[in-house]
């Protein structure tokens, strides 16, 4: 029999939200695992499995929670998706896993992200590793950035018995996952667990390392000895209005604002001293996910009214639906169809924000309806504005490195995971540009098998 | 973990210090930079490298800000938690032969490695140098070593000329002729350099400081506009164009945390 409705995950009360940065979901029990899990068919022909970018068994972990085989459950994911815990709570699960699982066709689908999260933090809970034996090979290699691409490459190369070295140009190890993703969805304390047990594995980790800078990839492999090298530098250099005003105090890019708060702890000003201001009235300009963190960051750090600009309407929004559902439940307001135009200051301090109003034609390439000026304006009294519309690939490696082809939104290009550098791979957001962790995660995974393959042709 | 190899009071305000960075030393060019954060949960600040040998690598901070103050409590022996770099692009060193520095206060520190390039490749090197007054004129020594020529300006008049560098630059141009110049220091002295060097048709090139978090072009923060357009200090710069610098817009950037800063410096006292 389906069960038509999903078990709803318990969240944090939205009153007590405003005032700090708890993880608002608050994950499943045992009990409502189980009464979750009994909800998947099983199906014989599983489309979940299909449509997740690492194909992770899900009927299987699902079949094992029923069973109080929560070891096993966590061994299960573990084989194909090492963070577990990660993917549970950042996945855009409805646009794969579970937009495609059977049930949803007539009501909710099966909460594989709430099981999955489940599962990985009752292995974090237990401190569960998994016993694996690595045979040596005694063969260095190099992964330059820490985030879900690096990570995911990273623990597939050492599986294969490589001595992996993971740079990180930052102080603190993670990625996105450290500067960008807040608390309130991603407490840090389960990325640092995590890093903590590829670390027990054996692989090894260098802080303040930029690569193309205090060692370039030419040192890497001719003094190094790196025998292959995997890029997933990720997409950190964000994209621009381009209009007027964009460069007044106050006016933040997402990153900035983000990277102050989640890397800097400014939020714990002055006890960590990196500030950060927003005033009473903030404008976010975006729609996707990072635009989410920001607006409900703004909140938490004492705005009234935090907007979010979106030149779309609110079926376009590209966020994962759980977090519009927060925003809303936390009071943000959604100004749709308005195109910021001009950002308006007074002595180089942002005031108000012009916006166009737009409205729906025809759809684009994307098959969303394409947004069009209406020659209608608005103007917004904004303390800050935080742009958040997208990032691209940092420019210092590809200026840093002459033989390196990137097309021209600098993302590097290429074939079957190798870039125009002998030995030299690619993965994640720094190839697909600004996309998801688990997409990052896949296309480490399957590098690491494209470098062993280039490794061991080598040796013949 | 990087640890302080020789620290050198350099004045009440300034210190000198020798860190043991090796990974910053190796590719590290005149005009690259460093971030490093004092602990665990210090700030990221941003220094210009003043020198590098073999593994040691010079910075020369002024003790203003919560952080610079906090590294000046530490002592030989110390170590500070992360040390970045080398950040920035090198310096653009022209193919010109009369060469002026004009270094303001704690700019001196970041001017030295540019002067010393242009003179090991056999230019003819002028400082104009200023400061408050003389204990606050920085590596005036390390600068005699090799400069041509040597001019000082005091606000107070304690050691050579009473007034701003401008002043003395003022009286030098009644006489003498320069091809290029670079000008370091606080931003209003660098925008009144600048201005002056373009009525005698001289091209400045500035280094500039905003705030940054990262260094490495990802969070914008540090952003400049140079001629109309946008550029990241942190990637593009830190030097550029004085005469394209919109120095106005740099100036109000630089305050925006003014109050946070005076905020954080009460915990110190």
């Amino acid at each position: 029999m389906i069960i038509k409705d999903k078990v709803k995950m318990p969240v944090l009360n939205k009153k007590i939200r405003q005032t700090n940065f708890e993880e608002v979901a608050c994950g499943y029990d045992i009990e409502l695992a189980k009464l979750e899990a009994k909800r998947c068919l099983d199906c014989k022909n599983p489309k979940c499995i299909a449509a997740c970018p690492v194909q992770v068994p899900i009927p299987e972990f699902i079949k094992l929670i029923l069973e109080d085989k929560l070891d096993e459950a966590y061994y299960k994911i573990y084989e194909d998706n090492i963070l577990p815990a990660i993917c549970g709570r950042v996945c855009p699960q409805e646009k794969q896993c579970e937009g495609a699982c059977i049930v949803g066709i007539k009501g909710d689908s099966v909460s594989i992200g709430a099981l999955e999260r489940f599962i990985g933090d009752y292995a974090l809970d237990n401190d569960l590793s998994k016993n694996e034996t690595i045979i040596e090979k005694n063969i260095k290699v190099a992964v330059i950035g820490s985030g879900p691409a690096g990570l995911s490459a990273s623990a597939s190369l050492r599986r294969l018995g490589y001595d992996v070295t993971v740079y990180e140009a930052l102080h603190d190890f993670g990625g996105v996952l450290k500067y960008g993703i807040p608390d309130f969805r991603l407490p840090k304390n389960i990325v640092t667990t995590e890093i903590n047990k590829l670390r027990t594995m054996g692989v090894k980790f260098e802080k303040n390392v930029i690569i193309g800078k205090s060692i370039t990839i030419d040192q890497l492999l001719n003094e190094y000895n790196y025998q292959s090298i995997f890029l997933g530098t990720g997409a950190g250099l964000p994209s621009s209005l381009k209009i007027k005003g964009e460069n007044f105090s106050g006016v933040y890019y997402a990153n900035e604002f983000l990277t102050r708060v989640n890397l800097m702890k400014s939020h714990t000003f002055p006890k960590n001293p990196t500030p950060v201001k927003v005033g009473d009235n903030v404008a976010v300009v975006g729609g996707g996910n990072v635009a989410m963190d920001a607006a409900r960051t703004a909140k938490r750090l004492g705005a009234k009214n935090v907007f979010i600009l979106y030149r779309r309407d609110m079926d376009a929004l590209p966020a994962r639906l759980e977090e519009i559902h927060h925003a809303i439940e936390e009071g943000i307001d959604f100004r749709l169809l308005k195109n910021p135009v001009e950002l308006i200051g007074d002595k180089y301090i942002v005031k108000q924000v012009k916006c166009e109003i737009m409205e729906l034609g025809e759809p684009d390439k994307s098959g969303r309806r394409r947004p069009i000026g209406t020659n209608k304006y608005e103007i917004i009294d904004i303390d800050s504005c935080i742009i958040s519309i997208g990032q691209l690939p940092n420019p210092i490696l590809r200026e840093s490195t002459d033989k390196l082809d990137v097309d021209d939104w600098g993302r590097i290009k290429t074939n079957v995971h190798m870039t125009s550098i002998d030995g030299v791979f690619a993965g994640g957001d720094v190839v697909s540009g600004a996309a998801t962790v688990i997409l990052a995660m896949g296309a480490g995974k399957e590098a690491a098998v494209e470098m062993d393959k280039y490794i061991q042709s080598k040796k013949q | 973990m990087y640890e302080i190899i020789s620290k050198k009071v350099l004045n009440k305000d300034v210190d000198l210090m020798q860190i043991k960075a090796p990974l910053v030393a190796k590719n590290a060019k005149p005009g690259h930079f460093i971030i490093l954060r004092v602990d665990e949960n210090g700030e990221r600040i941003p220094l210009t490298i003043t020198e590098v040998s073999d593994d040691l690598v010079t910075i020369i901070y002024q003790k203003l800000g919560f952080s610079t103050r906090l590294l000046g409590k530490l002592q030989v022996g110390d170590s500070i938690s992360d040390f970045v770099g080398p950040l920035g692009k090198a310096s653009h060193i022209v193919n010109e032969h009369k060469i002026i520095g004009v270094a303001g206060g704690v700019g001196a520190a970041p001017l030295f490695p540019q002067l010393k390039e242009y003179k090991r490749l056999g230019k003819h090197v002028t400082l104009v140098i200023g400061a408050r007054s003389k204990e606050h004129i920085i590596l005036l020594d390390d600068y005699k070593e090799f400069c041509d020529e040597i001019y000082i300006a005091t606000d107070n008049g304690s050691l050579g000329q009473k007034g701003f560098v401008t002043d003395v630059l003022q009286t030098l141009y009644q006489t003498h002729t320069y091809d290029h110049a670079i000008a370091i220091g606080p931003l209003v002295m660098m925008k009144s350099t600048v201005e002056l060097n373009k009525k005698h048709g001289i091209k400045t090139d500035v280094s500039l400081n905003p705030i940054m978090i990262d260094g490495t072009g990802m969070c914008g923060n540090c952003r400049v506009s140079i001629g109309g357009k946008t550029f990241f200090a942190c990637v593009d710069g830190p030097d550029f164009p004085g005469e394209e610098v919109d120095f106005d817009e740099l100036i109000a950037r630089q305050s925006y945390y003014k109050d946070e800063e005076h905020i954080c410096n009460l915990g110190l006292e």
